[in-house]
């Protein structure tokens, strides 16, 4: 880690100094433990702010939209893909950015930590050789990193950046995971069932829009959910079927967009499940489109562009 | 007075008879202030609940009133919530926030009879925190994790009794069934070890903000300091004190209500006028107001920070932009006179 820490340093600083590029938009140090914070960086000495880590959990596409100036931005797996859908949509300019691309081992979902620890209170950790060190009042627990990364991290094909100008350090193993058991589960459930768990998750919703917000691909400029004529759905969060139709929507909004980032389920500070149902979706468009959001400049996208029937479903790069 | 665990559940029981009783209840692994129907629903060893108790005052969704069109005009029902409640088991740095937005929702200019029928009908138990966590800065605010302002009744948890400090006479009302003992004196001194344990572990400082906000509002600080901020309103709606609402008309056919919702000065839509301009266009104005309204418009307006110290802001937000660090950074400045 500290390894990719120098070299991000190093290749920002560079970027800055020679004028290729105004702002680099990265990660700093964040303020609570296991995080890391976005951050935007526009003079070479300031360069030696930006790290990596195991918090580095946003997804930096999200800064990158419509930008006047040249902009280099570090990005993972997921970044690099988002950017790429972004570029389709004429949302990013490619001529305008340079791609620091960095090899993902996953990053640390503190949510878990949370579940984990049960009630007490993460004051300071550490990741050493594929073990986290938990660090509180009156504990220290060891835990295999494994343990803690995101879900999304887990079953993640694409940990190596798609698009990038510059690599830093070596690509790592793609996982081995099984194709989709994650959704089957919520396939096998009767539309009743499937629609009792959504009306439960987002029962909780409390209309703060940190999903929407933080999908670099919702940048609609007046969302649907904002309409007053005609108003699609009601304001208010009376009824909890309003809060289910807003995120049936935006995942049907995100069909062959969304590459499963996670960063909405990230972001929900009320810790709804809301990647089920993106999840469905990126499943539902490789078997129908064979389209895999993101990992080609390419390939059309497939709800713009006719379709290509023949396209076999694909899981991961090897087609399996 | 002293009170052993098992008979604060049995207490409750016998106040949910009589009273709506609030309480933080575990949902997956944070916790919510609810309505319970038994006493044993209550779990009160947490450190602060997700969205805070100001939901029970001021609910995320209200009605405040529903219409019927008829032929020979139209029917108002009128909504009010005029029922007994209870919020056991709140922090003093949310029992401080309802302090703040009795100015807001009964000032001089404004009566909000929703908020002020339930607030008046409402007791208020507080919880002492024996181990505040280390994004809690209320001590700053001039709070503190056993403060009682605002309270009626104060919980003290020495293991496996609470010490009950009595408040107001509506406190001790609710005492009245119960035949208490008095707090002996090793109680009282298993509280007072309690209380000073629960040290803070952040001080934020507000020396001389105030003054500085009043100058710096076409300060380039403000282009920069915001940029992570993805607009979304994690930190308002679980904010002890924002209390910015929308009311819009939800009506079917002939029929509907008047509803009151919380709204962010985090959202683009919260200023766009009719006319399509927005005075505040970007993220810039407003994360600017949202520092402001805080820090400088309530100090003008209520003599008061927004504010209790209570984290929720730093640990919902997505992009971990820190309040604390964000007023560090303001202080930290230069001073410039106020020119565009």
């Amino acid at each position: 880690m500290s390894e990719l820490t120098r070299a991000i340093q190093e290749t920002a600083q560079k970027l800055l100094q020679n004028r290729e590029v105004e702002l680099v938009v990265g990660f700093a140090e964040g303020s609570l433990p296991l995080r890391n914070t976005p951050c935007f960086v526009r003079q070479p000495e300031e360069a030696q702010k930006l790290v990596w880590g195991y918090g580095c959990e946003n997804n930096l596409a999200n800064y990158l939209r419509k930008r006047p100036e040249k902009v280099a931005v570090v990005a993972k797996g997921c970044d690099s893909r988002s950017i790429v859908e972004l570029i389709k949509e004429n949302q990013i300019d490619r001529d305008k950015l340079v791609v620091i691309g960095v090899p993902c081992r996953g990053m640390i979902d503190r949510k878990k930590v949370t579940h984990l620890l049960a009630g007490k209170e993460l004051l300071e950790a550490e990741v050493r050789d594929g073990q986290v060190v938990l660090k509180g009042k009156e504990f220290n627990e060891t835990v295999p990193l494994e343990q803690l990364l995101y879900d999304t991290c887990l079953t993640c094909q694409h940990p190596n950046p798609v698009l990038f100008d510059i690599m830093m350090g070596e690509p790592v193993p793609v996982k081995e995971t099984e194709c989709f058991a994650d959704v089957a589960n919520f396939e096998t459930k009767a539309p009743a069932e499937k629609r009792a768990y959504l009306m439960q998750e987002l029962s909780r919703c409390i209309r703060c829009y940190a999903c929407r917000q933080a999908c670099p691909m919702c940048f609609c400029e007046e969302c649907f959910v904002d309409c007053s004529m005609p108003q699609w759905l009601s304001k208010s969060s009376l009824n909890v079927q309003d809060n289910v139709f807003f995120q049936a929507v935006r995942a049907l909004h995100l069909a062959g967009r969304c590459v499963d980032c996670g960063a909405c389920d990230r972001a929900c500070p009320m810790g709804i499940d809301l990647r089920t149902l993106t999840r469905k979706m990126v499943k539902d468009v490789q078997e129908l489109f064979g389209y895999t959001a993101g990992v080609s400049l390419d390939q059309k996208p497939p709800l713009a562009a006719p379709i290509n029937t023949t396209s076999p479903a694909t899981c991961n790069q090897d087609g399996r | 007075m002293l009170v052993n665990k098992g008979q604060f559940t049995d207490w409750l029981n016998q106040l949910i008879q009589v009273y709506q009783v609030y309480a933080p209840v575990k949902e997956d692994d944070y916790f919510c202030f609810k309505k319970i129907n038994s006493g044993d629903q209550a779990t009160l060893n947490y450190t602060n609940s997700k969205v805070p108790p100001k939901e029970v005052l001021f609910p995320r969704s209200e009605k405040l009133f529903c219409y019927r069109c008829e032929n020979d005009g139209v029917q108002l029902t009128e909504q009010i919530d005029e029922s007994k409640k209870i919020i056991v088991g709140l922090r003093p740095c949310d029992a401080k926030s309802f302090l703040l937005l009795d100015g807001v929702f009964n000032s001089d200019k404004y009566h909000d009879p929703y908020y002020l029928i339930r607030r008046n009908n409402t007791v208020l138990v507080g919880l002492g925190c024996n181990q505040p966590a280390a994004t809690c800065f209320c001590t700053s605010l001039g709070g503190g994790p056993f403060a009682t302002e605002g309270l009626d009744l104060l919980l003290v948890d020495i293991g496996d009794r609470y010490v009950v400090e009595v408040l107001t006479d509506r406190g001790r009302e609710l005492l009245s069934g119960m035949e208490l003992p008095a707090a002996n004196q090793e109680a009282q001194e298993a509280a007072r070890i309690v209380k000073e344990g629960a040290a803070l572990s952040t001080q934020v400082n507000l020396e001389g903000l105030k003054s500085k906000l009043d100058v710096i509002f076409y300060d380039p600080i403000w282009d920069l300091i915001h940029e992570k901020c993805l607009g979304c309103a994690a930190c308002t709606y679980t904010c002890p004190t924002c209390h910015c609402f929308d009311i819009v008309d939800e009506a079917e056919g002939n029929e509907g209500c008047r509803i009151r919702n919380w709204d962010a000065c985090m959202f683009p839509l919260f200023t766009l006028h009719g006319s399509g301009h927005n005075p505040r266009p970007t993220g810039k104005e407003r994360f600017r107001q949202r520092v402001m309204h805080k820090f400088k418009y309530f100090v003008d307006n209520f003599n008061a920070i927004a504010c209790v110290g209570c984290g929720r802001c730093i640990i919902n937000c997505p992009v971990n932009l820190d309040i604390r660090e964000v007023l560090a950074e303001i202080q930290g400045s230069e001073v410039r006179s106020d020119k565009q």
